[in-house]
């Protein structure tokens, strides 16, 4: 099963659902996996320590043009959507805009153009005890996070849980975690920044057809606006953690919740019966039709 | 102050340690200057500053396939040829099966557009794509594309269309702390740094209009494009994190961006009392790094408070929390 842990609003405790999860899970006997899918910030292993055993760079294809066999027919520059390919007298190409879509190799009449991959980052793999561990690093300076976010995603096992750690937000590096998910875990806070990105968020879930539920976090911070939100839209909350100072200093430290709070080990497991039972319940809603 | 509009942006690497709510008190305390929201996949600035919308644009940028199914022969080039996995092959017992069926007689037409050189290889490469005498079709999902195109030009028989796509709205708003460019990314839309880069380039051109010398950014979480979009070109970046091991190792990322950049970086500890040595820590590295310290915003519930109320920190009788972030405000000067 693959579970991505998701937020829209930044800060509201996606990490600390992540990691505490999987490593409850670990301790039961389930086989599992963290992967950190927020490339831009991961910050999954300040947590789980892990032991990392093997570190792969991961690119995108750029074109390279042959300057003696270009022409300088402009067929590039004219398919190329990203303006990562302009020609002057010959092509002059802005690998940080290119996607690697492959257009302007194909389209090239002369095949002046070869493609070679430019390095965005790096997939890391490891253990830290009984979970297995994935991270993507972007390199800083790199703007594209989906192609390294989809290297992470393909690392998922089959067989076990696979918790996703998103980034915050909506755009479309939450999107290249989400997507094929079998559940979403929507982590947010009950202030009005919370319920706007909520919303953002479930709007964006939705469109990707993913069963969704939400835990409120620092649950008695705020008000009760999230709460009737969920009620309204029918989004079921799984799990309400109550704001506790404790967990704030175990996290500013880099320690796991479980092991400060004992308690935190049966409200997790709760966690995921839940989750197992919502992702069926929703399944069999979809497939009916409802 | 010259007479170019300086730009502060406030970033934070890691999300949730309270930009927005920094932002917005920096509002209350600027006078005469425009705000600016580059959050645009999630922001949240408009919930304090309750703007009313004087002027919408629709942000229109990049394109987006969608096969035209009374057109399509059902060959795949377009799903050999995707590099996204946005073509999807709908197998005849599917009931969004729309009825095509072709064979291939290998004559090499169609797919010669499809690859100007090795027809062999693309031929072969639909046929694994199951495009031989198979009863199926194939549509795009939106979700997934990336508006590059190469399936529009792989189609032997232009039968995919490229229109372009609505990639949401910007917006420039009249609030009771001056005028404020803000924007709505569609969730899950793409091209989130263009927007970014479009509410910089308006918020820019209103501040001149108005003779402002002074826009303040409320930027993304991340180190990626959007962040990217959002500090280029600045005249000063300032930090905000919190005193955590996540805080300092995502702060160590943007300032890593922003030295990348060479743009002057201040950093400011936000709850910093939650853990002071974690604090000291981080003070200390990033002067390291070449940052400045703006100061330190302790931790209080009257900021919660006051986000509840729809207020700035600053406009409540917040006291101390209230004194801190003045405090930084003046030491950005």
């Amino acid at each position: 099963m693959r579970i991505a842990i998701a937020s829209g609003k930044g800060g509201t405790g996606k990490t600390t659902v992540a990691v505490n999860l999987a490593c409850v899970l670990a301790d039961s006997g389930q086989t599992v996996q963290y992967l950190d899918c927020d490339v831009e910030e991961p910050n999954g292993h300040i947590f789980l320590n892990p032991e990392i055993t093997a570190t792969e760079p991961v690119g995108i294809p750029v074109p390279v043009v042959d300057e003696q066999k270009c022409t300088g027919c402009r067929k590039c520059a004219e398919v190329c959507q990203y303006h990562a390919i302009a020609v002057l007298k010959k092509p002059l190409v802005f690998a940080e805009l290119c996607h690697g879509c492959g257009g302007c190799a194909l389209v090239c009449p002369e095949r002046a153009i070869r493609e070679e991959n430019r390095t965005i980052g790096v997939v890391e793999t490891g253990r830290a005890g009984g979970v297995a561990f994935v991270q993507g690093r972007l390199n800083v300076g790199e703007p594209a996070a989906p192609p390294l976010i989809r290297a992470v995603r393909m690392k998922a096992i089959a067989d076990g849980v696979a918790i996703m750690d998103a980034p915050p937000g909506t755009s479309c590096p939450v999107v290249a975690t989400v997507r094929g998910a079998d559940y979403v875990l929507l982590v947010t806070e009950p202030t009005p920044f919370g319920l706007n990105d909520l919303r953002l968020a479930v709007e964006m879930i939705r469109q990707l057809g993913v069963p969704h539920g939400v835990v409120i976090n620092r649950a008695d911070s705020g008000d009760r606006r999230v709460r009737d939100f969920c009620t309204a839209e029918t989004i079921p909350i799984l799990l309400e953690i109550p704001d506790d100072r404790r967990v704030a200093e175990a996290y500013s430290r880099g320690h796991m919740a479980v092991r400060v709070l004992p308690e935190w080990k049966t409200m997790l497991m709760d966690l995921w019966n839940s989750i197992e039972a919502d992702a069926c319940r929703q399944g069999r809603q979809r497939d009916t039709g409802q | 102050m010259s007479d170019i509009v300086k730009e502060v942006v406030v970033i934070s690497g890691k999300g949730g340690t309270g930009k927005t709510s920094i932002v917005a008190s920096f509002a209350a305390l600027s006078g005469h200057s425009v705000l600016a929201d580059c959050d645009v996949d999630a922001a949240d600035l408009h919930l304090v500053l309750t703007p009313t919308i004087r002027r919408r644009e629709e942000f229109r940028c990049g394109h987006e396939a969608t096969i035209m199914q009374k057109d399509c022969i059902g060959c795949g080039a377009c799903l050999a040829r995707c590099r996204f996995g946005a073509v999807v092959r709908i197998a005849a017992e599917d009931d969004m099966f729309t009825g095509t069926k072709t064979t291939c007689d290998n004559c090499a037409d169609g797919c010669k557009r499809s690859c100007p050189v090795k027809f062999a290889d693309i031929i072969e490469a639909i046929r694994a794509a199951g495009g031989e005498g198979k009863e199926q079709a194939f549509v795009i999902d939106p979700t997934s594309c990336e508006g590059c195109g190469v399936c529009v030009w792989a189609c032997p028989v232009n039968a995919i269309d490229f229109p372009e796509c609505l990639g949401g709205e910007w917006y420039v708003s009249d609030t009771r702390h001056g005028p404020m460019v803000h924007a709505r990314l569609i969730p899950g839309g793409e091209n989130s740094g263009k927007l970014v880069s479009k509410v910089r380039e308006v918020a820019r051109t209103l501040a001149e209009e108005r003779k402002a010398d002074l826009v303040v950014v409320d930027g993304p979480p991340g180190v990626g494009c959007a962040v990217i979009a959002s500090v280029s070109g600045a005249s000063l970046v300032l930090v905000v994190t919190e005193p955590t091991l996540s805080g300092a190792h995502d702060m160590a990322r943007v300032l890593e961006l922003t030295r990348h950049f060479n743009i002057p970086t201040a950093v400011c500890v936000n709850k910093w009392d939650l853990n002071a040595d974690m604090a000291d820590r981080i003070e200390s590295e990033a002067r390291k790094s070449g940052a400045a310290i703006a100061g330190r915003v302790r931790y209080d519930r009257a900021v919660t408070a006051a986000q509840l109320r729809g207020l700035a920190v600053v406009e409540t009788d917040a006291g101390p929390v209230g004194e801190d972030i003045r405090a930084v405000w003046e030491a950005l000067h």
